[in-house]
């Protein structure tokens, strides 16, 4: 179970909102209406007011790193700092997940990829597989396929909802796609504005 | 040993006149660099004769608290100028802190080392010692540190997004700034590390020169400057080694979050 309680953002009303072992949240909302804030904030990556709980843990009683390991985002625009993709990875890392890998596309060589030379899209896929194979009990993806065309897009919908199927795990999707956000959110899905998180009209 | 052949007045007017002459055909060329020249000439040497007055005057009374304050106010220029030399301003008393306990440790720490154990000087702080190799270390640390410390703000302002990508993914504060960390201290050692290289095959280091031109001989210049130039690595080392260490810590905060605002002179948006 996740908990966000009265997290507060500059001029939107306080956030609660929780989620459940298994449940993927999806919320969407215009341009620069604090999305992507709401989401640093959960990952305590900004100063913020307001507590998120993890079970019945305050991300306090968490160092910021650890509290990272287990409430994991993937931002928008991925980073990679390395020369090559595989660098990225911990050893070996094909030999784990092949499957990962292969649903979104890749082969074996990806691991050598030059990371200056990989299209956006491909970067936003390898920045799923990078923070799932960390196996994170909420996983919270901010346009996680606005570089994607349609078929990509499904394989990574269907990644993530068998992700949160085996590990019990939760999301949060951040999208502008309604179709989409209703297909991944059955039931969760929100709309962030000036007052606050609210539950989407059908 | 011979005698030190004394320069009077005219022969340095005699060495003046070499400057004159250059300020004088670039005036002509127009190159406008000629008044630049005739001030930075003259604050040269009214800089040095104040300070040959004042090392007469503490070598005439070497009494401890004189020594203290000299050795007082060459920390605070020096840590200035550490300030001064950054492209990113760092907020003024928290730079001013860092950049002096950095210096205390590579110049003052070391200095006191080669006067109590190497050199073995009585008084310890006989200033004869003390001045000339405290403002060595200064110098050369100073540069060092400067060096390294607008390395590792430079980097990490510009790969701030990758700072923060490395937090995301889990890592501690220490693991997403390590690469920028080494590569500062590397950037700081750099000078240091290559004026050993070249030593006596490209370059004859300054102090040795100006021992041998004052009669010593040319071996006892020779291990003098080795001696300065292992303190100087170490105290180089160590000072940019404390440096970074402070920077690194205080550019995270205790949710181990990247804060250039409290390091920087920046306006939060």
């Amino acid at each position: 179970m996740l908990n966000i309680q009265n997290i507060k953002i500059p001029g939107i009303q306080p956030i609660n909102l929780s989620i459940a072992e298994g449940e993927c949240v999806g919320v969407s909302g215009d341009s620069g209406c604090g999305k992507t804030r709401l989401l640093r904030a959960i990952v305590d990556m900004d100063e913020h007011e307001g507590d998120v709980f993890l079970g019945d843990k305050s991300m306090l009683e968490f160092s910021g790193h650890t509290w990272r390991k287990n409430v994991c985002l993937v931002p928008a625009e991925s980073q990679w700092w390395f020369d090559t993709i595989g660098e990225h990875f911990p050893e070996k890392v094909f030999d784990k997940f092949s499957t990962l890998f292969k649903t979104l596309g890749f082969e074996r060589d990806v691991l050598s990829w030059q990371s200056a030379r990989c299209s956006s899209g491909e970067k936003q896929r390898l920045a799923i597989i990078r923070a799932i194979i960390n196996k994170p009990r909420v996983l919270l993806l901010d346009e996680p396929t606005t570089n994607l065309d349609a078929e990509n897009s499904r394989k990574v919908e269907s990644l993530v909802s068998a992700y949160l199927k085996d590990n019990n795990a939760m999301v949060i999707w951040v999208g502008h796609n309604h179709a989409q956000l209703k297909r991944v959110a059955i039931n969760s899905y929100y709309t962030l504005s000036s007052n606050g998180l609210m539950k989407a009209a059908n | 040993m011979r005698e030190l052949i004394s320069l009077s007045s005219y022969d340095l007017m005699l060495a003046s006149l070499l400057v004159l002459a250059l300020a004088g055909v670039s005036t002509r060329l127009r190159l406008g660099i000629g008044l630049q020249l005739i001030i930075a000439a003259c604050r040269t040497t009214a800089q040095l004769l104040f300070v040959g007055l004042i090392l007469k005057k503490v070598f005439e009374h070497a009494e401890l608290h004189w020594i203290a304050l000299i050795t007082l106010v060459m920390l605070v220029v020096a840590s200035w100028e550490i300030l001064a030399r950054q492209k990113r301003k760092i907020k003024s008393w928290w730079g001013f802190g860092v950049s002096a306990s950095s210096l205390v440790v590579s110049s003052f720490l070391i200095t006191l080392i080669a006067l109590f154990f190497i050199i073995k000087t009585d008084p310890w702080y006989t200033p004869q010692y003390t001045i000339p190799l405290l403002g060595m270390l200064l110098g050369n640390t100073m540069n060092g540190i400067a060096l390294g410390m607008d390395r590792f703000v430079q980097t990490a302002w510009q790969q701030r997004m990758v700072i923060e990508q490395r937090l995301m993914l889990g890592q501690t504060a220490m693991e997403a700034i390590r690469e920028i960390r080494n590569e500062s201290m590397r950037a700081g050692m750099m000078p240091i590390i290559n004026a050993m290289a070249a030593a006596g095959i490209v370059s004859l280091p300054g102090m040795m020169t100006g021992q041998i031109l004052a009669g010593s001989e040319p071996i006892e210049a020779v291990k003098y400057q080795i001696m300065i130039m292992f303190l100087i690595t170490a105290g180089t080392g160590f000072g940019v080694m404390a440096a970074l260490h402070f920077l690194s810590k205080h550019l995270f905060d205790d949710r181990e979050r990247l804060r250039f605002d409290h390091i920087l002179l920046i306006k939060e948006t």
